[in-house]
């Protein structure tokens, strides 16, 4: 309980935190209430194309080339960006605490390769190695899911390695194998308990990349063409940029602040599970 | 008189929500010039609290002074502006701090940081510069100034570290040097060797010393006045022979109480063994890669050993020395390259992991770090219970074990349901031996339990140690750099250097006569509280 409370009132402390914390929570309720709050479907075309915002009843955002609702898009979008954030860092979590733990704990020869492993995947410069994932297996929503994760992974495996090497060492795991604990029971309830606290704050900040990383490969055309995502639109409406600013700009701006949040969260988790972090000010 | 340094009314706060709320509450000190003025206390009692007053290292302003005055030289310290200050410290105050491995920069040559404190307050031409640097590095004993002085200080061990803290601290002869633990990262040989070194400085140049410790032995050695410390204030201070002789504060009292005092103990053992070891070694190999020829260090050599039952096997010896291998190899936690090792007549495997289940019981280990050797995510309960739910034991029964082993090392059973961080290290020890404990062992590898204590808990855990001892009908190997602990707790012991055992026999015999050359080595550099005393009184 006292834990609870003291990471609270650290993580509290942190007032840019919270108001991104705030910031992605209205994200969150836009994506999960979108076809209740978007007046129109995302892809109808309602209107005169290049309306500028508060022209028309019913598009207060305008609307794009072809006359559809960009506040519906925006809305719309929130949801496929989140949810394909969301997947793909869990999905590199999972890969890279497995890859991570297992090095981190067993050391030696399968530390080794596990890591050079890790490193074919960092070799690649990332982005590119997303494209030509994305390219190879067409663009759906798991394709780009997979790819997120595949470049996103090793970071993760890495930081994870890292914690466990330290912890290894500590006496209390060296206790756990005396009381006759197995691999598996020390490296799930003794090790990664107590190197939660990074992994976590790494996660967060994993989230705002990937959606970066979704919206390039949207903007570049590699998205999915059944979803309308923030990318996507700011990608569609680069040609008419000096004609209509507002179909970029409203796209733009979402994901800005939204990776914003995510990065303020990040470093208020930080600050939070950061337990020797007793008084300091903010 | 004049005193070189007089605290008077010093009073320390801390920040809001720290366990009290002055550091140092009303510390009047009196430093007589050309003395050591000793302040001893246990860990949070304030002690460097008033080294780094005087020095003006406080974190300000969370931890700032708050009352009294600080004299020294005619002014008050306290009031000085940071620019007076720094030419005060270095020049007329020196100080050297606890760890010689974290204090000197490691990517700069000895000389140079020497010179540093030399530019700060005193240019001079470069020859007469480098000079002045060798012969501070000569000043200390350091072996062949002229070339240490370009070298960069991994070469140097943590004793010759010190040394050259000493000399930087030196090099503008101040006045005043304040050493702050100087030597309690130090084994016992270079730690007699420091001290000597300390008081020869002191006298040969005539300064005062102010002189933080926790060790009680050390102040024996080293001290002219001394002013003991608790929570913050000072219980008691007068001279060193009297105060030592004679304490009249039940607090020192029982902290002089508390010290070990060596006396051997006469033999427990059953003379059935129950541990034999013979020609175990193991060598570490490190830094090697796919084309590097790794590093060796052989951390022990053919040891041969046996512990009978109901017997308490004493290892002793410097760090690197290699007893606490020699723990894990006997746990298994870390397999030995060769060698057997026989628990009960059978034959154990070198590594844990291949040895039955039963057997892993029976051999147990209490660690030396009490912070570290608890996982600080798990319930103390679930912590002990989990050897025995290994065993196979159903898991309400082992819970309700763990609070009937918790009552049995002193504490309430319902701390078995709180965290690590809610104890102190000696109630943290005390949960480490219960856990130990709760899977029957007949054989407990105690890897230096009270060397992170402080005295007088470490009395009470030592105590606790025989206890159980008695209790379970346990053998024990006590590993501890400590003589005069080894001398209570054991019946025998086995010294061990470079990791092999060079000497081993009955504790009296051993103490009495000891024939191997680095145990009569040992014996001499530890500091030996009592007879101290008894030299000093006669």
């Amino acid at each position: 309980m006292t834990l609870n409370s003291d990471f609270l009132r650290r993580f509290r402390r942190n007032r840019g935190a919270v108001a991104g914390l705030v910031a992605l929570l209205m994200v969150g309720l836009v994506a999960l209430l979108a076809p209740w709050l978007a007046a129109h479907d995302p892809w109808a075309m309602v209107g005169q194309p290049f309306l500028p915002p508060g022209q028309a009843p019913g598009l207060p955002l305008g609307s794009d080339a072809l006359g559809r609702d960009v506040a519906a898009g925006l809305v719309h979008g929130a949801r496929v960006s989140l949810l394909i954030a969301l997947v793909a860092t869990a999905v590199s979590l999972l890969l890279g605490i497995t890859v991570g733990a297992l090095a981190g704990y067993h050391g030696g020869w399968v530390d080794a390769g596990l890591m050079r492993f890790t490193e074919l995947f960092q070799a690649v410069p990332g982005f590119a190695l997303a494209i030509v994932v994305v390219a190879i297996f067409q663009p759906t929503l798991v394709s780009i899911v997979g790819a997120i994760a595949l470049v996103s992974w090793p970071s993760v495996a890495r930081l994870v390695r890292s914690e466990f090497l330290s912890l290894r060492q500590r006496e209390f795991v060296a206790a756990a194998q005396l009381a006759g604990q197995g691999s598996l029971t020390i490296i799930f309830r003794q090790i990664l308990p107590n190197a939660v606290s990074p992994i976590v704050v790494m996660g967060s900040l994993m989230v705002a990349s990937s959606i970066l990383m979704e919206s390039g490969l949207s903007f570049l055309g590699l998205g999915d063409p059944n979803q309308m995502t923030w990318g996507y639109m700011v990608g569609a409406a680069r040609t008419a940029l000096r004609q209509a600013w507002w179909i970029a700009v409203f796209p733009g701006l979402a994901i800005a602040l939204t990776v914003l949040a995510l990065n303020l969260v990040g470093e208020g988790l930080s600050d939070g599970l950061n337990t020797r972090l007793g008084g300091r000010a903010r | 008189m004049k005193p070189a340094l007089l605290i008077e009314g010093l009073s320390i706060r801390l920040p809001a929500g720290a366990d009290r709320a002055l550091a140092v509450e009303a510390v009047d000190l009196e430093l007589p010039a050309g003395r050591t003025l000793c302040v001893v206390g246990e860990s949070g009692s304030g002690k460097s609290m008033v080294a780094n007053a005087v020095m003006g290292l406080l974190p300000r302003p969370q931890v700032a002074p708050v009352a009294g005055r600080i004299l020294f030289e005619g002014r008050d310290l306290l009031a000085l502006p940071e620019r007076e200050w720094r030419r005060v410290r270095g020049c007329r105050i020196g100080m050297v701090f606890q760890e010689p491995m974290t204090s000197l920069n490691p990517v700069m040559r000895i000389g140079e940081q020497i010179g540093e404190v030399l530019d700060a307050h005193q240019p001079l031409p470069r020859a007469e510069r480098r000079a002045r640097i060798v012969g501070a590095l000569g000043d200390v004993g350091l072996p062949d100034p002229a070339t240490l002085i370009d070298s960069f200080p991994f070469r140097l061990s943590g004793g010759q570290r010190q040394r050259v803290m000493i000399a930087a601290a030196l090099v503008l002869e101040p006045t005043l040097l304040i050493a702050d633990e100087p030597t309690t990262a130090l084994d016992v040989t270079t730690q007699a060797q420091i001290l000597a070194l300390m008081r020869d400085l002191q006298r040969r140049k005539g300064m005062s010393m102010l002189f933080i410790t926790h060790d009680f032995g050390v102040v024996a050695d080293i001290a002219d006045e001394v002013a003991v410390m608790q929570r913050g204030r000072v219980v008691e201070r007068g001279a060193a022979r009297q105060l030592l002789n004679h304490p009249q504060h039940a607090y020192t009292q029982a902290l002089i109480a508390a010290i070990p005092h060596g006396r051997t103990r006469a033999s427990q053992a059953a003379g059935r063994p129950l541990l034999q070891v013979s020609g175990l070694c193991k060598t570490f190999r490190s830094g090697g890669g796919l084309f590097r020829r790794p590093r060796e260090v052989p951390a022990a050599q053919a040891v041969d050993l046996h512990v009978d039952a109901g017997e308490t096997l004493g290892v002793v010896g410097e760090s690197g020395s290699g007893k606490s291998t020699l723990g894990r190899l006997l746990t298994g936690l870390i397999a030995a390259d060769a060698g057997h090792i026989r628990f009960d007549g059978q034959e154990l495997a070198a590594d844990l992991r291949r040895r039955p289940r039963a057997d892993r019981a029976a051999i147990q280990m209490v660690f030396q770090d009490p912070y570290a050797s608890l996982n600080p995510r798990h319930v103390v309960g679930a912590a002990i219970a989990a050897g025995p739910i290994e065993q196979g034991m159903a898991r309400a029964q082992a819970l309700a074990l763990a609070r009937e082993l918790l009552g049995r090392v002193g504490l309430d059973p319902e701390a078995a349901d709180r965290y690590p961080h809610e104890f102190s290290g000696g109630q943290r020890q005390r949960i480490a031996i219960a856990r130990a404990l709760a899977t029957r062992p007949r054989l407990i590898v105690a890897d230096e339990p009270v060397s992170a204590l402080d005295v007088s808990v470490q009395a009470q855990v030592l105590a606790l140690f025989e206890q159980v001892r008695r209790e379970f009908g346990l053998s024990l190997v006590f590993i501890t750099h400590d003589l005069r602990v080894a001398a209570q707790m054991c019946d025998r012991l086995a010294v061990m250097k470079g990791g092999r055992i060079v000497e081993t026999g009955d504790t009296a015999t051993l103490l009495a006569s000891p024939q191997h050359p680095y145990t009569r080595e040992l014996l001499a550099a530890a500091p030996h509280f009592h007879s101290a005393l008894e030299a000093a009184g006669a």
